[in-house]
């Protein structure tokens, strides 16, 4: 196990940069994973840390030791990849012993070495196998599998469930989280899948166009996002985004029309008088209004345009002046298309973020 | 039930183009097959019945084989050509595949202008090159030697060309995961690359392995020595000093064409595996 130290990392292609200068402590142990859209860095940010990429600037130190110019086979660490890349023309058995290629295990120690990987990742029955005989789902597995052998200071995941399908993807989250549980191993996981990023880390690491906007937890990140597009990528649907003005202690929608109504909403962080911001709301914080209920702070008014119905929650998209939002009603709500309906929510629920800049706004 | 009723499905799929194609690939194969027939029908045949075009001899005899194999000359051409073919085979094997994996896989300055030049060689006919290769094989001893015969073959351009197409295909993933494991590059090349591309392996064993069993031309030239002579030119020669005795040239044509058959066969299975191998993903 080891602690992976990333300072000022720069990847330069010719005089396109690709990742700009960051910083990123990996603690020994933890589950980290590498989130953003196409193109953000996180992939090449992996591969400098495996050695499949050099680096163009700054420091990478693995348990301590500066690595930036060691072969990926001196880093001692192990590498699942998106496409699996299990060898077709190799056993499940001899897939899984390629890690132990320069081991010097005895024959009967790599063997009870590979054994053991297999029963941990319930790929005894199939050892025998070559990979067009498995699943996806165990190909996975023995990819897995493969890493895991070498018992190596850190794991790398490249995107590695994207090629599942959805039922396969959620089955082999569930796995590797528990394998993380069970080996305590340190691992750095890249995907563009905020659900799979929510649900496994330890800490999230959000990034665009090369730089880390933020680091966290994945309720951090959630709840208190550091700017708009955090605020976005973060958490399904996503959050909506509702332009306003700053009137002195309150606030006023920016459009016309009285769909939103934020007249109560006190408490806010010092704004100036005509400062525009953009005020963020989850779709769960939002409360279908009967009617018989308190006034609540923040009033949205809009048309239905669809329901989804998700089992145990239904999410409705309503069509403003200003734009459209999602909120979340009760499984049991039904609405017809074109129908008004009113949806409440408290001053907590309110993120702010400047328009300018795209950045939060104190603690709202 | 459903085994019984599958060739009646077939049937029932026979179109007008299905048929045309039928028939157009059997012409070809009876266009094909009616010289091998021949070949084999002649060896059969005693010197009297040879123009006698019926393809089932009347009386078929083995002797013509029991006299070509009892000629020591014929035994040593043919060891000569299995040798070099083999040799030369191993040979383009190995190299072109490792030059084709260098130009695939690795990124190097001047990468396509290497690849250029060495496919411009292509567009060169033998015929001109034949003078400079006597004249490098005569300054450097290799007339009359095996070497002689074999080193223009031993590293074709062709086999580069083939080996690159499909090592491109070979996803780089395969390649980095091999690294991360600790193997060194020549390991992942030999380890990994190259049994991803066994369908090109074997086709390329197939047309070098022919090519250097059926080459006429070069070592005709860069031989003088008889006990070096590869088997059709020691088969060409044959024909000159036995003033043309058919029967005896078809036998030894039919015993020729004995290990191309098994060449192929042995291939061929790869062949087809390999591009099941191919179909899989991941």
């Amino acid at each position: 196990m080891a602690r992976i130290e990333l300072q000022q990392i720069v990847k330069r292609y010719g005089t396109v940069t690709t990742v700009r200068g960051i910083d990123l402590t990996i603690e020994d142990g933890e589950f980290v994973v590498l989130v953003g859209p196409s193109g953000c860095g996180k992939s090449t940010t992996l591969r400098m840390i495996a050695g499949l990429e050099p680096i163009s600037g700054g420091t990478l130190r693995i348990g301590g030791e500066v690595v930036n110019n060691h072969e990926p086979k001196h880093r001692n660490i192990a590498m699942v990849f998106q496409n699996y890349a299990i060898y077709p023309h190799l056993t499940v058995a001899q897939n899984i012993g390629f890690g132990l290629y320069t081991s010097k295990l005895s024959k009967a120690q790599k063997q009870a070495r590979i054994r053991e990987t297999a029963r941990t990742l319930s790929l005894e029955p199939y050892l025998d196998r070559r990979p067009a005989a498995l699943s996806g789902g165990q190909r996975q597995r023995v990819a897995i599998g493969r890493a895991m052998v070498r018992d190596p200071v850190a794991f790398l995941f490249d995107e590695p469930l994207s090629n599942l399908d959805a039922q396969l993807r959620g089955q082999m989250r569930l796995e590797i989280k528990q394998l993380h549980q069970r080996l305590g191993s340190t691992i750095v996981f890249v995907t563009h899948d905020q659900v799979e990023a929510m649900s496994l880390a330890d800490r999230i690491v959000v990034m665009r166009d090369g730089s880390i906007l933020q680091v966290g937890s994945p309720m951090e990140l959630y709840n208190r996002p550091a700017d708009i597009f955090t605020a976005r990528f973060i958490g399904t649907p996503e959050m909506n985004m509702i332009d306003a003005v700053a009137t002195g202690g309150g606030l006023t929608p920016e459009a016309n029309g009285a769909a939103v109504d934020l007249s109560r909403v006190t408490g806010l962080p010092p704004l100036a008088p005509g400062q525009t911001v953009i005020l963020g709301i989850r779709p769960h914080e939002l409360q279908l209004l009967s009617g018989g209920e308190a006034p609540f702070p923040i009033r949205i008014e809009g048309k239905v345009r669809v329901c989804e119905p998700h089992g145990p929650e239904t999410f409705v998209l309503l069509d403003l002046p200003q734009g459209s939002v999602v909120a979340r009603a009760p499984a049991t709500a039904s609405f017809r298309p074109g129908e008004t309906v009113a949806f409440g929510a408290q001053t907590a629920a309110l993120r702010l973020f400047d328009k300018q800049t795209g950045m939060r706004i104190g603690s709202a | 039930m459903s085994t019984q009723t599958q060739p009646l499905q077939a049937y029932g799929n026979l179109r007008p183009g299905r048929i045309v194609a039928w028939t157009i690939l059997f012409l070809g194969g009876v266009v094909m097959i009616t010289p091998l027939l021949f070949m084999f029908s002649t060896s059969l045949k005693s010197a009297g019945q040879v123009y006698d075009l019926r393809l089932i001899p009347d009386q078929p005899t083995l002797a013509n084989y029991v006299k070509v194999l009892s000629d020591g000359r014929f035994v040593r051409w043919f060891a000569n050509s299995t040798i070099i073919a083999t040799v030369v085979t191993l040979s383009c094997l190995f190299f072109d595949s490792l030059v084709a994996y260098t130009l695939a896989k690795f990124a190097f300055p001047g990468r396509r202008l290497v690849f250029l030049a060495i496919l411009s060689t292509l567009m060169i006919p033998t015929e001109m090159l034949v003078i400079p290769w006597y004249l490098m094989a005569s300054k450097l001893g290799w007339i009359d030697s095996y070497l002689g015969i074999m080193f223009p073959g031993l590293v074709t351009a062709f086999g580069v060309f083939l080996m690159r197409q499909f090592f491109e295909t070979v996803p780089n993933d395969f390649l980095e995961a091999a690294r991360v494991d600790g193997l060194n590059e020549f390991a992942i090349w030999w380890k990994v690359a190259l049994p991803l591309v066994t369908p090109a392996l074997s086709a390329l064993a197939i047309f070098t392995f022919l090519g250097n069993w059926t080459a006429f031309f070069w070592p005709l030239i860069v031989t003088t020595d008889p006990s070096l002579y590869t088997l059709p030119v020691g088969l060409s020669s044959f024909a000159v000093e036995q003033s043309i005795q058919w029967e005896l040239i078809m036998t030894g044509a039919a015993l020729a064409t004995l290990p191309t058959l098994a060449i192929f066969l042995f291939f061929q299975r790869y062949i087809v595996r390999g591009v099941m191998l191919a179909g899989v993903k991941g």
